[in-house]
């Protein structure tokens, strides 16, 4: 197995007494991509920045390209691409600019950025808005001018803390293909997310966090099967019903969850489960029969939705 | 640990290591780019403030005071009494709005710094490489002024040549200390004390007229206070009267850039790096 180029153990960061990350181990292989699944607040951000070498960890060790981030942070921030929650960009300079000046801040020769520019610029479909204004640009093509920057100096490690929060579905899809790319060509990727289908879209594998620890490691699949059933049923009894029915269908498949708007039902059959309680004399306002998601495996885990 | 680091060949970083990459250039690249696309009017504008003071003030109300006796006795024109004083506070008024507004800006609003210092750059690259941009505009103005002054034969001296570098030098120090003292700012109330705190400063610096009007006391606070050394600084070198008592000025602003670029440099690692 080649050498991981991200290896947390313990790690640990405080502010004051609060515990942002609590003692969080993992290790990410060259070409992997390692997801940091959480709520927010789950100390996912935390994480990132400790990865990337702009946080002093308070404890354990971390080992990023085989270097000491609290040693090493400009020699690892040189190898790095950071693609941060919000974006950063520079509003006074154009777009093709953004891409220009960011490279130089990594003291790269003039023409080798120029090169790289043009190709991200092309990477990102953002040709046609190479001499536009930064705030002229849609939330989706912001973030795609963000990824580009982020890869301006041929990073070892892309990290990318919640890559796709606040975009809309079709600007998602376009982003979720351009990193799917990346990760094609074997760009090591880092990301968080409190989206599961982006999860299961880009990751690997990954770890659920949350309150600092880390609850639950591995791919994707492999966190459904053992943490959930292959179906789920939902049915919406009307919030005033649900917990009443809840008392009614105990025992029905695996194991059931009662949200304040609507009752899970985890089995490997979801349409033979709703037979059951429409069979019972119960008639819900809506039900559905989905495959279980990292959504689920979360909420088994902590007892909470990840959005709420 | 130490085989892991040697074998991926990264050299240790030295005591500047985590705060300089010797890259402040790239900073003030970024700056003049910016300068160019939005807002060199602002730039622009800043050229003028002082050559209105001077047409103002020294010339208007010149005209009714007629000369004035300098701290060394020397009797000369009340225009070239307040210039080389207009000049010293246009290097102020530069390089503080450049140190205060702009990077409270950058650094609330616009992010920019976190996203600098997300790269190989360290904190004293952005803190140098911003005020380097900051003199450099200084520079400009105290041209500009210096060729106003000599076209208005208020440069009483060859001497004068030499307020260009010494312009620089207090620039250089309300920059170091503006950028400091705006990085521990956290909002735009805050903001405002700084200039209520230069306006007086401004007005009372032996800056219209001489510091022997005041009772001792006052003269000892104004003493204290850097724009008077900046003012008897250039005023000396441009009225041609030059001793080596004009050292302690140079030497104050030197102090005032050493500790202004160490609480910057500290204060960016805390707040980016922490």
């Amino acid at each position: 197995m080649p050498e991981p180029v991200i290896v947390a153990q313990n790690l640990v960061k405080k502010y004051q007494d609060f515990a942002a990350v609590d003692g969080i181990s993992f290790e990410v292989a060259p070409g992997e991509s390692f997801g940091l699944l959480g709520p927010n607040g789950a100390g996912k951000s935390t994480t990132m920045r400790l990865v990337g070498a702009v946080s002093t960890r308070t404890g354990g060790d971390l080992r990023v390209l085989g270097l000491d981030p609290n040693r090493y942070g400009p020699e690892i921030r040189s190898r790095l691409g950071v693609v941060p929650q919000a974006d950063n960009l520079d509003t006074e300079l154009r777009v093709r600019e953004n891409l220009l000046v960011y490279g130089r801040y990594f003291g790269l020769p003039r023409a080798q950025v120029a090169r790289r520019t043009d190709e991200l610029l092309a990477f990102a479909q953002l040709e046609d808005k190479a001499k536009s204004k930064v705030d002229a640009l849609s939330g989706g093509m912001k973030r795609r001018l963000t990824i580009a920057r982020a890869l301006i100096n041929d990073p070892s490690i892309l990290l990318l803390d919640e890559p796709t929060t606040g975009l809309d579905p079709q600007a998602r899809h376009i982003l979720w293909d351009r990193l799917f790319r990346l990760k094609e060509q074997g760009t090591t990727l880092l990301l968080t997310t409190h989206y599961m289908d982006e999860a299961e879209q880009l990751c690997d594998r990954l770890v659920v966090i949350d309150n600092g620890v880390i609850m639950a490691e591995g791919a994707p699949a492999q966190l459904i099967r053992t943490y959930s059933s292959r179906e789920v049923l939902e049915v919406r009894f009307g919030s005033d019903l649900n917990a009443d029915v809840a008392a009614q269908i105990a025992g029905m498949g695996d194991r059931i969850e009662v949200l304040p708007d609507r009752i899970l039902i985890y089995s490997e059959n979801g349409e033979s489960e709703l037979v059951r309680i429409v069979d019972a004399g119960l008639t819900p306002i809506t039900s559905l029969v989905r495959r279980s998601s990292l959504e689920d495996v979360f909420l088994r885990l902590t007892g909470r939705t990840l959005i709420e | 640990m130490t085989g892991t680091d040697q074998r991926t060949g990264a050299r240790a970083s030295g005591p500047l290591g985590a705060f300089y990459a010797g890259n402040a250039r790239s900073v003030m690249l970024r700056g003049w780019q910016a300068t160019r696309s939005t807002n060199w009017l602002v730039v622009v504008s800043g050229f003028f403030e002082p050559i209105f003071y001077l047409l103002s003030m020294g010339l208007g109300l010149g005209a009714l005071v007629g000369t004035i006796t300098t701290e060394s006795g020397q009797e000369v024109p009340y225009a070239a009494f307040i210039a080389p004083a207009l000049l010293a506070v246009a290097a102020m008024n530069g390089a503080i709005y450049d140190s205060t507004w702009n990077v409270f800006f950058k650094m609330q609003f616009a992010k920019l710094y976190e996203g600098m210092l997300a790269t190989s750059l360290g904190p004293l690259d952005v803190a140098l490489g911003e005020i380097s941009l900051a003199l450099l505009r200084g520079a400009l103005y105290a041209t500009g002024f210096l060729v106003v002054m000599q076209a208005l034969g208020l440069n009483l001296s060859w001497w004068a040549l030499l307020a260009l570098p010494a312009v620089l030098l207090i620039a250089f120090g309300f920059a170091s200390v503006g950028m400091a003292v705006t990085s521990f700012m956290k909002t735009f109330q805050q903001m405002d004390w700084i200039t209520f705190l230069l306006l007086p400063m401004f007005l009372f610096s032996a800056t219209f007229y001489p510091l022997s009007v005041y009772p001792q006391p006052i003269q000892y606070v104004i003493q204290a206070l850097p724009l008077w050394h900046g003012v008897e600084l250039v005023r000396g070198l441009t009225t041609g009267q030059v001793d080596a008592g004009m050292l302690w000025h140079v030497l104050y602003y030197l102090v005032m850039i050493l500790l202004g670029l160490i609480f910057t440099t500290r204060r960016l690692r805390t707040l980016f790096l922490d």
